[in-house]
């Protein structure tokens, strides 16, 4: 991997920017150039939100992700406003728990996920995003549990971090996803 | 002996004011008030932008020159610079103290922040030669309120004191005047009150003084004076406002 | 060097200015720069400091003008509506000599204009913001990284010439995350024989002023404070050339828009095409030399901006026209993309300089 980028979206409150800041945290902590840029503004309170991320081996030129390798869409509207931005060859991770309809580009690789309904079914719903995180990695072949444990103490602050294990254990579940 | 001197606190700069201003009896308290509690040395005075805009040129401690109005935030700045030793003093006028400066006056008094205030209420615009100023009283004439000040046209005079007296934050509001040897005197004693609760860190004391303008009021000195008694004090009383530490608030 | 964190580029602001040894901050909430006074809120009680809301942005600029007259490192943040507030305490910092800084993270205008990035405050960081001659040292970041380091530097250049320093970033520098190392080497506060911090009985007493009632005096304290200016402009110019060796194509770019540039020279030297960039870091005094130097060697410059052309100016006067200069640009809160830098380089490329 030289540069990768990707671009998280989905309704304020899923925990958009956190999936985010917990890739670019991974990133540092493997030595990796990274950047985050959220969206801000009012569109945060309830409305649509989203993040840029880019993790490479050299520095990050322009923050702005507009051409994502990896989407990750957590609701329809993130679906409908991306899907064509995705690089050819590029991921789509998408909840298809809230997604109704499936991925129309046939250059990418489409990856539904039910991260909601998994996330509802083991008790922990406020972490779909971190299932989705699971998966990517997983299907990135990046799932090493020692560098993502790294990330997350990084991520968490230490006054949350009764949070580490559930956070640990919505990712393996996404990770353990067979689709 | 020495029966009267200059206090130490004043420099030697003559002053510029008009014959009969009030201005230079105000200075001169204010001078020995700080010479009598001996903070001379870590006193750091504010300078409005209106008559006593070269009020820095007077007074012997470290001066500051602000922006019209902008006094009390720049105090407000000084003060926490070093609030441990840091004696600080704005001397404003009407129109910079109540008019463009109305917030920074009012915030610094609900912040209770750690300042002395002389207000010099003289109802008019001094320096630019005589503008209706935010004190003028209904029917005032002025270079701008020709025809006597309509308050249907351009509102009603502000009470300072008053006005500031319904805030929770300051701590010591007095409105007096220097038109006799009486008031001067009684003037002192309240800017001498107003520096101690500063040491004291009891907090936002503001002195109002109601002032004499001989020179845009059109009169001589002694009718301005009589002015004072004929027309400002029953539109503004005299009087303390508060004195959150005498049990006086409103 | 220390490990790395992963901050905002307003909270490196902030912590980078507590590491100068600033213990006063004023500020008055607006996005996108309200992360800066955040962090200080925590922080500054924890140090001793000073950390008070303003009621206006006019009140905390003043507050700022009152602990730099009492010889402290002290600073304000807000972004381009508040700025044009802070406009009358700039000139009056200037008129007084005073060291501070002021961190401008710009959003689109005019009016209340929207809250997404922009650059569009160029003309007013540069050419003074309020009334009178006066400069401030402008310093344009382009990262996190250099979010910290340059406020840090912005204090030591403000106290070394007795100057604002502005940090001029936009809503994406403050915004986004990044790795930043805060092991910054600072250099202590020069003595301040002028502040005004009482006599303590000792000497005579300080005035801090900008009023000069006599025009000679006036004058002589203007042509003083320009001598000054001409020693910054000397002295402390800062700028990066990227990939700028062999350069027949040189784009001129600040902040995200150098970001977004060198994305597309590096594609646009993928197929040949030989462009670099210049990216001033300070604007004021903006890099001439490299400019001037850059136009006996290309054909074209560009100048990528987030504004209708504010430095393409300087780009124009730094060349003397003698090579023609392109403007690039997005604005409103929008940011040009590569794609849009990358087909102005190659239509640049096939025109040869002939605009």
């Amino acid at each position: 991997m030289s540069t990768r980028q990707f671009l998280f979206s989905g309704f304020g409150g899923q925990g958009i920017l956190f999936a985010g800041k917990f890739l670019a945290y991974k990133g540092l902590t493997e030595d990796k150039q990274v950047s985050w840029l959220p969206s801000y503004g009012p569109e945060m309170r309830g409305g649509t939100a989203s993040c840029s991320v880019i993790l490479s081996d050299e520095p990050v030129g322009s923050p702005i992700v507009s051409k994502p390798d990896v989407l990750v869409a957590m609701n329809l509207p993130s679906l409908d406003k991306f899907e064509d931005a995705v690089a050819p060859g590029g991921m789509i991770f998408y909840d298809s728990t809230l997604i109704g309809r499936s991925v129309r580009r046939t250059d990418v690789t489409a990856v539904p996920v039910p991260a909601t309904a998994i996330a509802g079914d083991n008790g922990i719903p406020t972490l779909a995003n971190m299932i989705l995180i699971g998966k990517i990695l997983k299907e990135l072949n990046d799932f090493d549990a020692a560098s993502v444990d790294a990330a997350l103490k990084k991520v968490i602050s230490a006054k949350h971090a009764d949070m580490l294990e559930v956070n640990y254990k919505a990712m393996k579940l996404g990770a353990d996803y067979e689709g | 002996m020495v029966v009267f001197d200059k206090p130490h606190a004043l420099t030697d700069v003559p002053m510029h004011y008009c014959p009969g201003c009030t201005h230079g009896i105000i200075h001169r308290l204010v001078a020995e008030v700080i010479d009598e509690l001996g903070i001379e040395g870590r006193t750091i005075g504010i300078a409005p932008v209106g008559c006593s805009v070269l009020a820095y040129n007077y007074f012997n401690c470290d001066m500051i020159e602000a922006a019209h109005g902008r006094a009390p935030a720049v105090a407000t700045g000084v003060k926490r610079a070093d609030p441990a030793n840091h004696v600080v003093f704005t001397y404003q006028g009407d129109g910079d103290l109540a008019s463009i400066g109305m917030a920074e006056t009012v915030h610094a008094a609900a912040r209770n922040e750690n300042i002395t205030i002389i207000f010099i209420n003289n109802a008019i615009y001094g320096m630019t030669g005589g503008q209706m100023a935010p004190t003028s009283l209904p029917g005032q004439v002025t270079q701008t309120s020709p025809y006597g000040r309509d308050p249907k046209l351009c509102g009603y005079p502000i009470k300072v004191c008053e006005m500031l007296s319904e805030l929770e934050g300051p701590e010591y509001l007095e409105r007096v005047t220097v038109n006799s040897v009486k008031a001067v005197k009684n003037a002192k004693r309240a800017i001498k009150k107003a520096f101690q609760n500063q040491l004291d860190g009891k907090g936002f004391s503001l002195i109002e003084v109601l002032s004499a303008c001989p020179t845009n009021w059109g009169m001589t000195p002694q009718a301005a004076l009589k002015w004072i008694d004929d027309k400002m004090i029953p539109y503004y009383p005299l009087g303390v406002y508060k004195d959150r530490s005498e049990g006086i608030v409103k | 060097m220390a490990d790395k964190v992963l901050m905002k580029g307003n909270e490196a602001i902030a912590e980078a200015a507590i590491i100068a040894g600033c213990r006063h901050y004023f500020g008055y909430p607006i996005t996108p720069q309200t992360e800066v006074a955040a962090y200080m809120a925590k922080k500054m009680p924890k140090i001793g400091g000073t950390f008070l809301q303003a009621e206006s942005e006019i009140a905390a600029i003043n507050m700022v003008y009152g602990v730099a007259s009492a010889g402290c490192r002290v600073m304000t943040s807000s972004s381009s509506p508040g700025i044009s507030l802070k406009g009358e305490g700039l000139s009056y910092l200037a008129g007084s000599d005073l060291p501070a800084l002021v961190v401008n993270v710009q959003r689109g205008g005019p009016g209340l204009g929207g809250i997404q990035p922009s650059q569009s405050d160029y003309f007013q960081a540069t050419r003074g913001g309020g009334h009178g001659d006066y400069h401030m040292i402008v310093l344009a970041p382009a990262s996190v990284q250099e979010m910290a380091e340059l406020t840090v530097k912005g204090f030591e250049l403000a106290d070394k010439y007795r100057m604002t320093s502005m940090i001029l970033a936009d809503g994406t520098m403050g915004q986004m995350m990044e790795p930043v190392a805060l092991d910054l080497a600072v250099a202590p506060a020069p003595a301040k024989p002028w502040a005004t911090t009482g006599t303590g009985m000792k000497r005579a007493h300080n005035i801090v002023n900008s009023l000069s009632l006599d025009p000679e005096e006036l004058e002589r304290l203007n042509l003083a404070r320009y001598e000054r200016y001409a020693e910054v402009e000397a002295n402390e110019t800062m700028y990066e050339e990227y990939r700028m060796e062999d350069a027949e194509i040189c784009v001129a770019a600040f902040g995200i828009a150098a970001r977004v540039s060198k994305n597309a020279i590096n594609e646009a030297r993928k197929e040949g095409i030989k462009v670099g960039l210049i990216r001033p870091i300070t604007l004021w005094p903006f890099p001439k030399a490299p400019f001037k130097k850059a136009a006996g060697q290309v054909k074209q410059f560009l100048s990528v901006e987030l504004s209708m052309g504010q430095m393409i100016e300087d780009v124009r006067l730094a060349t003397e026209c003698r090579v023609p200069v392109t403007l690039v640009n997005r604005v409103g809160g929008m940011i040009p993309s590569p794609d849009q830098v990358l087909e102005a380089i190659r239509k640049a490329s096939k025109n040869g300089g002939n605009d």
